[in-house]
């Protein structure tokens, strides 16, 4: 059996995954075990695949005919694949298991069946766009993807925030779908077929627009800034579950078409790689900037993952432009650097969405200046989600520092060549890099405090839920993987190795470990975890030594303090919100405050998105006013309307004419 | 047989006229029932030598467009108790003016449409032209129910008619399929007329604005 077989079993059975607990009661826990059982075998056997056409010789590509004429159903896997399945297959997988503790059926009796269904449809689906090796096959996997992730996002229906997040995603994905139809049809044209391959002749005019379509239609899956405006509200809306797979997962998927769609058009033009760059330095900078002003942890999960999007988008860009100009480190250095952020990004991302969810689960609330005071009562939760903030970070010894280290030292080889074109952009990408960095420890410390550090800010969260065996262990299994690539990158990077050789097209590909300075990153690594290790013995012998005193930290002379008077995080995040203020556009609600004893007031501030709330939203209802109009067609008389059919033939008939 | 051709076209053109002046209901069906079993005889006419296809085609196409349609409409007629088409949105005689505009209109037209040489001097592009059109005038201008099945019928007769243009390239199977779309439809919108009549007690269509949203 080769690893094809392989695959297309494991996408099948996750496809299917959850038919049978349709069958069951609604409310049967034993329903969501089947289907759990299934998503797990179906990612293992992917898993299994995956290694097999590693390992083994490269499987022949699968190639049928399926009913429509220049499409066959041809299916291959390549370094690239291989690279993009292996978090396709282990995150929903993980995802689902914690959905068993975090998304009991028992409780769920509405929409369970229909979760678990569209769960796995959204897996196998995203398995099938990756292997998929024709045009025609790629749109039908891309669409039962956005479909069931739709599905999959909005569960909970029945309340009215979740089904407008879900509409806003809905247009969106179907306007980066439109993109990709006129995509293909275009590659069709270019070609003769809609066959996948590389080494077609395309005249460089029609590969700028393919680019341009391609950047367009797969942006919008993966959410840049100003084509995200899906992202925060389905993302926050969603499960935590499914949140976690359309972060960490859903959004390569736009990744996987750029990356793919530039292997097979022929040699960039000098403009694709500062446009990619601009791009994902505008991304990260805005989305992490939106992110400090959230309030709502997932939405601000959301807004990081746009960040983190951006940085891939960097790094992309980074690799055409080296492709463009012919220089080997570039490409290595920026797309492994990109394709290993891929990785870092759906573990890190997919731990702290199960690390939100273990925390709503635990409080009631997703509002970040409700908790407070949750170290306490999750402290296994809270190291979770310390180690997958650092990561996140881009802290040593984790994987994103690793990660964001090889596109960095690509993105300052870019310095020394003087007035090469487009280096002065990836010299900026390196500054906005920087500055992202910055702000992500900016606010990944404020969802730190605020969470889980000082007292409890509301009542809610005293009796909190403890998260399950199931919900900590796939969680555990994610913070051991961001540890274990931090220390030693060696493991992945002979995947980025084969992925970028299959790229640029080169036989005999640079190793990442030949320009990179791995050896020395796992050795520091390791140190900082031993001192770390050693500090917090010495903590512990010193707490050991010394009675513990408890009191009030800090109560300004006030007898009665509360959790009320505690720094939020919004409180904290002010001061970085009011320097991109021309960006975020914050609402402020602040009452003016007169005399000695003013009255009872209330204060706000809330971040909306400026590009969804402030200008596609004013834009629809303009058009929504507009489009009225339109209705004094119908008239609801059929002998108008036989009326009209008359008026097109005789405009037809005398246009013919005319045009002879 | 070129002028039995001819005289038969003539007398589609004549009957469109008429189907156009006439209000009584009852005298509309059956000038639609003798237009189609007129153009029921066309294949006949139309190529020499009789095939067991011709045969077939011509047989179904009399029984359906002579017998059966216009029974049927005659039938739902008595049961909804209607006998003439009032206020029709424009009146019969300036119908009859533009059909006669139209049937000038379509020969004009067929003249300059690039023909095979076999119909260039026959009517049959014309008529078919001036038929669809009339079908067109009584299905916009006429507002009961049954009058506009005519209107479809008329319509469809001339679409019958292009069809012969090319009664050699075209399978009996997919011209006994035309027949029977045909008929089904004409069953079901009678069985709909008496719907529509017991609904609005009145076989108007206007008042079909209704169930506009």
């Amino acid at each position: 059996m080769n690893a094809l077989t392989l695959l297309l079993m494991a996408i099948a059975l996750l496809g299917f995954s959850g038919l049978p607990a349709c069958l069951l009661p609604a409310r049967s826990a034993g329903g969501q075990r089947v289907t759990t059982g299934l998503m797990v075998c179906g990612g293992l056997l992917g898993l299994v695949g995956v290694v097999c056409a590693r390992v083994a010789a490269p499987a022949p590509a699968l190639s049928l005919a399926w009913g429509f004429q220049h499409s066959r159903f041809s299916v291959a896997v390549d370094p690239i694949s291989v690279l993009f399945l292996l978090p396709i297959f282990l995150i929903p997988m993980l995802g689902s298991v914690y959905g068993l503790g975090y998304w009991r059926q028992a409780e769920h009796p509405a929409n369970g069946c229909r979760l678990g269904l569209a769960y796995g449809l959204l897996a196998g689906a995203m398995a099938l766009v990756v292997i998929a090796r024709d045009g025609l096959l790629f749109l039908v996997a891309w669409e039962v993807m956005a479909l069931a992730a739709y599905f999959a996002a909005s569960a909970e229906d029945d309340k009215v925030e979740v089904r407008r997040a879900g509409w806003i995603y809905l247009i969106a994905t179907h306007i980066g779908t439109l993109c990709l139809l006129a995509l293909f049809a275009l590659w069709r044209q270019a070609t003769g077929s809609f066959a996948l391959t590389a080494g077609a002749a395309i005249p460089s005019e029609a590969a700028g627009t393919l680019f341009l379509l391609a950047a367009i239609g797969f942006g919008f899956k993966a959410g840049l800034m100003p084509l995200h405006v899906w992202l925060p509200g389905a993302h926050a809306n969603a499960p935590s579950h499914v949140s976690a797979v359309m972060s960490g997962v859903m959004l390569k998927m736009g990744v996987y078409g750029i990356v793919r769609m530039t292997a097979l058009l022929p040699a960039p033009a000098p403009w694709w790689g500062p446009v990619l760059l601009a791009a994902g330095a505008f991304s990260s900078l805005t989305g992490i900037a939106f992110a400090i002003g959230q309030r709502d942890l997932k939405r601000m999960l959301a807004y990081s993952s746009i960040e983190n999007l951006g940085i891939i988008a960097m790094g992309l860009g980074l690799a055409l432009l080296g492709r463009a100009q012919g220089h080997a480190e570039w490409v290595l250095l920026g797309l492994g650097g990109a394709l290993f952020h891929v990785w870092n990004h759906s573990l890190f991302k997919s731990l702290l969405f199960f690390n939100a969810g273990a925390i709503i689960h635990a409080t009631e609330t997703r509002e970040i200046d409700r908790m407070g005071g949750l170290a306490k009562r999750l402290p296994v939760v809270m190291v979770l989600f310390v180690v997958a903030a650092a990561a996140i970070c881009a802290l040593p010894p984790l994987n994103g520092f690793a990660g964001e280290w090889v596109l960095y030292i690509g993105l300052f080889r870019t310095l020394g060549l003087g007035d090469a074109p487009g280096a002065p952009a990836a010299a900026l990408a390196a500054v906005a890099l920087a500055m992202t960095g910055a702000l992500a420890v900016a606010c990944f410390v404020k969802a730190l405090g605020a969470v889980f550090l000082g007292a409890p800010r509301s009542a809610s969260p005293r009796h909190v839920h403890q998260p399950g065996v199931a919900m900590v262990a796939p969680m555990v299994l994610l913070a051991v993987a961001c540890v274990l690539i931090g220390l030693c990158p060696r493991l992945i990077t002979p995947l980025l190795d084969a992925a970028v050789g299959a790229w640029s097209g080169q036989s005999q590909p640079l190793s990442t470990a030949s320009v990179v300075p791995l050896k020395a990153l796992a050795c520091a690594g390791g140190a900082l975890v031993g001192l770390l290790a050693a500090w917090a013995l010495v903590l512990k012998a010193n707490r050991r030594a010394k009675p513990v005193r408890t009191g009030l930290t800090w109560d300004c002379g006030y007898a009665a303090p509360t959790g009320r008077m505690e720094y939020t995080g919004s409180s904290f995040g002010d001061s970085l919100v009011k320097l991109t203020v021309f960006l975020l556009w914050p609402k402020k609600n602040q009452p003016a405050l007169h005399g000695l004893f003013p009255k009872r007031s209330r204060f706000k501030i809330i971040v909306p998105d400026t590009v969804l709330d402030r200008l596609v939203t004013p834009l629809f209802r303009a058009t929504g006013r507009f489009l009225p109009w339109l209705r004094v067609l119908q008239r609801g008389q059929t002998h108008v309307y036989v009326l009209y059919i008359l008026v097109v033939v005789i405009v037809l008939l005398i246009w013919g004419n005319l045009e002879r | 047989m070129t002028n039995l051709l001819q005289t038969i076209l003539v007398l589609v053109l004549v009957l469109n006229l008429f189907a156009l002046g006439t209000s009584r209901i009852l005298s509309l069906i059956r000038t639609v029932a003798l237009q189609g079993a007129l153009l029921g005889l066309l294949p006949l006419l139309l190529h020499g030598q009789h095939s067991l296809a011709t045969v077939l085609t011509v047989g179904p196409t009399l029984a359906l467009k002579g017998l059966a349609i216009p029974y049927m409409m005659v039938r739902a007629m008595r049961d909804v108790k209607i006998k003439r088409e009032v206020e029709p949105l424009v009146g019969f005689q300036p119908s009859v003016i533009l059909g006669a505009l139209a049937t000038v209109f379509a020969l004009l037209f067929a003249g300059q449409l690039p023909l095979a040489a076999a119909h260039v001097d026959t009517l049959i592009v014309p008529t078919a032209i001036a038929t669809v059109l009339t079908g067109f005038i009584l299905l916009t201008t006429r507002f009961k129910a049954l009058t506009q099945v005519v209107g479809y019928l008329v319509l469809e007769n001339g679409i019958f008619i292009f069809g012969m243009l090319l009664v050699e390239a075209m399978p009996l199977v997919v011209e006994l399929g035309v027949l029977l779309d045909l008929f089904v439809a004409i069953f079901v919108i009678c069985i709909i007329v008496n719907q529509i009549n017991r609904a609005f007690s009145s076989l108007d269509t206007r008042h079909l604005v209704s169930l506009k949203e």
